[in-house]
């Protein structure tokens, strides 16, 4: 300190802060202590009401600041620390910062020293008081209340850990400015009314009304937009520490909710994962699982699941849409109407079906039962998307077993069971469509389409139907 | 059909918008609602940075309003719990709803403002209109000054995309899956080509409105927080690698923000050709980690691909930082009182603070291996990778155990990772 003068006394000072978040007097006074050279063991610092240390009720009176006096240096990243740590509760703080201001008069660049003790500890608290109004944005809550004049002013209780509620008025204004609100907090109260800020002393939590209708929505809002199958509870409780959950309407389901997510998240998976342990790799073993399958409700009607049939290395895989009653009661894949006018047209194609693997897009029979003269009958019923959808997981069993060259899909169950969307027939049919696989995906009607038709649709119907058929028998030739 | 309130239907579509991974409301243009056209000023802030009013036990923070427009669809996309065939329970809001919804919000400091996603009901551009509508209302009927983030469209009309960019501080498209075939595969509905056009679209008018504000002050904003994108991970087999490429050529092709990866997660009514299991959340993390290594730590797509195992993906008990270090050993240790900036950024264990520390405190003196305790968060993660005036730790890089010693223990992982 050879720069400095010294003092001719030797005298401790104290010096009183008036208001605990006084940053202006706090540098003030500093200026001048340093302007006098007097080094840090010789003040103490006290807050109004605080009683203080040993040496206080010593001589507050600092001596008046020399003429010559050098001018104080402070670096900036110094200013916007201390405006910051002056916030903080701890009583060490304004000794602290007059201590690192004092250094700063030799050692200009005492900031930059990260392992510095002193640096370190006025960044922590600096840290301390950012992350203190951090959380006061975050979690201060408005309750609207409906003044007599029809007004909305909206109420928040907020309790900080630090001097923090005057500092950021600002930011509250300037996010709600053409709101009327306060914030009030044990550390003092403010109020804005769309024209001026207001501040009032402390106030208890019973000055803040204690409900507010939205909540309920903001509850709801909350429980919905957690997915309980990630729950990650430390994570939750780093960022929102309980100390704040008493004034956060949301808190009080956070129990809750984490005690059901695992139940919540069970039945998630159980509504929507399949029972299938891996994919089968025999034909057998799909046969044999698939009558145990009951992941859609078709499962339970059925008399039995109805297996593709054919050779297991066939370059042709027929796909129709699902077993109709006959194939149920056989357990055989196109032995009704519709399986036997599709042998006369695969004969009439030059296609052999005892080369073919035929098999269906749904393995059970889907009916419902109708009454009529001659008693009740099985009503055949189309699939529903999401059942085929789910026996898209056989179907593509059996595809990576057999491997076929070309699969040909009849109708638009088939097609879906292997494209995974709903394609129209027409534009689809008659041109192939190459597979992830390698093979290719040619798409034509189903045949008992043709079975409904009369006169001259049908004629045309049959024809399409003959020529996609043939297209499929040359493309095969030349696979 | 049963009329709906709407907290029925705020529970529908807030539930079917949990899946999302996106909640930043950070670095958009500064707001406030102070003055303006209406004498009194707005409503609403934004100061730069985000803040999270709240965290769901998920860990996961709430900025915003995160719901969905409808949760109808005529689209079916196979890991999406809205798709066509879904039997989930079905509910739509009306623009003016979720005006009144986020502002009732946002009057309380529940929120930031409004990420809002749609199904898509009629048509692409029936929906983005509407969504366009729910922007207008906030911003031009109740000069809301908030965050918006609409996710647009893809195939919608791209002046539609235009009219949202306008309103909104950020728009997001999804990618959906990292790979073309994966897409194919799981989003039938979908168009890769279609989805990186309107990329490619939102990119040139961010360009184009950012080169005309340098000119005329009063030029539009047009998405002034940019754009980003959501990969789905562990729907399908595309592998750590695949993924991190495609993040890169996305953030190059279209300078995109931000890529979120959400971890497949089930669904109820999943589709069946859907995996079985949902894959670790940690995964989600690692490839969070190495999404932070490109933007901030300057690590290339291919280095982060280094360090990924054989099969392509990143290891799960270690970060990929360390993964990386150890497989290129011969570049440690460094002198943390010489090595530039961008080398002692490869260190395990050092953040970006921890490294503008250490080079401003070496300024000052030269630094000793306690010194270095000092400005990181753990000096034995830190301690085999480099040297200090009274530290070299030669011996430690060439043991074979080294992994071993510094990855976390296993039972831990298990325990947490799920």
């Amino acid at each position: 300190m050879s720069a400095h003068r010294q003092t001719e006394d030797n005298l401790h000072y104290s010096v009183s802060m008036l208001e605990p978040d006084d940053f202006a007097f706090w540098r003030h006074k500093a200026r001048q202590l340093v302007q006098s050279n007097i080094p840090p063991e010789r003040v103490s610092w006290s807050e109004a009401g605080g009683c203080g240390d040993l040496f206080s009720g010593g001589d507050t009176q600092l001596p008046p600041v020399p003429n010559d006096a050098a001018t104080v240096r402070a670096s900036k990243r110094f200013l916007s620390l201390a405006k910051n740590v002056v916030l903080h509760t701890d009583l060490e703080r304004f000794a602290l910062l007059y201590g690192l201001l004092w250094r700063q008069q030799s050692n200009p660049r005492i900031m930059e020293d990260k392992t510095d003790n002193d640096v370190r500890r006025a960044e922590e608290l600096d840290k301390a008081v950012r992350r203190d109004s951090h959380k006061m944005h975050a979690f201060v809550r408005f309750r609207m209340v409906e003044l007599e004049n029809g007004e909305e002013h909206y109420i928040a209780w907020f309790e900080p850990d630090h001097h923090i509620v005057r500092a950021n008025a600002g930011f509250f204004k300037r996010r709600f400015a053409n709101m009327h609100w306060s914030i009030l907090t044990p550390r003092g109260c403010i109020h804005w009314d769309g024209d001026s800020m207001r501040e009032s002393p402390p106030a208890r939590r019973g000055d803040a009304p204690c409900d507010d209708p939205t909540e309920d929505l903001w509850r709801k809002y909350y429980a919905s937009i957690f997915n309980p199958a990630r729950l990650k509870v430390s994570a939750m409780m780093s960022e929102m520490p309980k100390k704040y959950w008493k004034n956060l309407p949301e808190a009080s389901l956070i129990p809750e909710l984490i005690a059901n997510a695992q139940k919540r998240e069970s039945q998630m998976v159980a509504a929507g994962e399949q029972d299938f342990q891996a994919k089968p790799e025999t034909l057998e073993e799909v046969g044999t699982a698939i009558n145990r399958c009951r992941n859609c409700p078709i499962g339970d009607c059925a008399t039995q699941a109805v297996m593709g049939e054919g050779p297991k290395n066939a370059r042709l895989m027929i796909i129709g849409e699902q077993p109709g009653d006959d194939e149920d009661k056989a357990g055989k894949p196109f032995v009704g109407p519709a399986g036997q006018l599709l042998d006369v047209h695969l004969e009439k194609s030059g296609i052999d079906r005892k080369d073919a693997y035929v098999t269906n897009a749904v393995k059970h029979f889907k009916f419902v039962l109708k009454q009529t003269a001659r008693g009740k009958i099985r009503l055949h019923q189309s699939p529903a998307a999401k059942e085929i959808d789910t026996c898209r997981w056989w179907v593509e069993a059996e595809r990576d077993i057999v491997k076929p060259k070309l699969v040909l899909a009849l109708g638009a169950s088939a097609a879906r069971v292997v494209f995974g969307k709903t394609v129209s027939i027409s534009q689809a049919r008659g041109k192939p469509i190459p597979l992830e696989d390698g093979s290719e995906l040619w798409i034509t009607a189903h045949p008992s389409y043709l079975l409904r038709l009369e006169g001259e649709a049908r004629a045309t119907q049959t024809q399409l139907f003959d020529a996609d058929l043939a297209a499929v028998q040359q493309r095969l030739v030349q696979l | 059909m049963d009329r709906l309130t709407t907290i029925d239907k705020l529970g529908i579509l807030a539930d079917a918008a949990k899946y999302d991974a996106s909640c930043a409301s950070s670095g958009t243009a500064k707001k406030n609602s102070l003055g303006g056209p209406k004498g009194r000023g707005g409503i609403g802030s934004t100061e730069g940075m985000g803040i999270c009013h709240a965290y769901a036990p998920d860990g996961r923070c709430i900025s915003l309003l995160k719901i969905l427009l409808t949760n109808h669809c005529i689209f079916d996309c196979h890991y999406c719990i809205n798709r066509k065939s879904s039997n989930v329970r079905r509910a739509r809001f009306t623009p003016q709803e979720v005006a009144d919804l986020t502002l009732s919000f946002y009057r309380r400091n529940y929120i930031e403002g409004l990420f809002l996603s749609s199904g898509i009901i009629k048509s692409s551009n029936f929906t983005m209109e509407q969504m366009v509508e729910c922007a207008r209302i906030l911003r031009e009927e109740h000069d809301f000054r908030g965050y918006i983030h609409l996710k647009t469209i893809p195939e919608a009309d791209p002046e539609l995309v235009y009219q949202a960019g306008l309103l909104a501080d950020r728009i997001s498209i999804n990618v959906e899956l990292p790979t073309d075939a994966g897409l194919t595969r799981l989003a039938p509905d979908k168009n890769a080509r279609q989805i990186e056009g309107a990329m490619r679209n939102v990119n040139s008018d961010i360009t184009e409105t950012k080169d005309a504000r340098k000119r005329f002050k009063h030029a539009p904003r047009f998405a002034p927080a940019g754009q980003s994108t959501q990969m789905i991970v562990g729907a399908d087999q595309a592998t750590d690698s695949d993924i991190v490429s495609k993040a890169s050529r996305l953030y190059d092709g279209f300078k995109l923000r931000r890529v979120y990866y959400s971890a497949f997660s089930p669904i109820p009514d999943a589709s069946a050709v859907l995996p079985l299991k949902r894959p670790p959340l940690i995964r989600e993390h690692r490839l969070y980690q190495s999404d932070w290594l490109m933007r901030f730590y300057g690590y290339q797509a291919r280095e982060v691909m280094d360090a990924a195992d054989k099969d392509g993906n990143l290891p799960l008990d270690i970060d990929p930082k360390l993964a990386w270090a150890l497989k290129f050993r011969e570049t440690f240790p460094l002198d943390v009182n010489r090595a530039p900036r961008d080398r002692l950024l490869r260190v395990p264990g050092l953040g970006v603070t921890a490294v503008n520390r250490i080079i401003a405190a070496r300024r000052h003196k030269s630094l000793r291996l306690e010194d270095v305790g000092k400005l990181t968060v753990s000096i034995a993660k830190v301690r085999p990778f480099i040297c200090a005036i009274d530290w070299s730790p030669t011996a430690l890089t060439d043991r074979a155990d080294l992994r071993n010693l510094l990855a976390p223990k296993q039972e831990q992982l298990e325990l947490f990772a799920a």
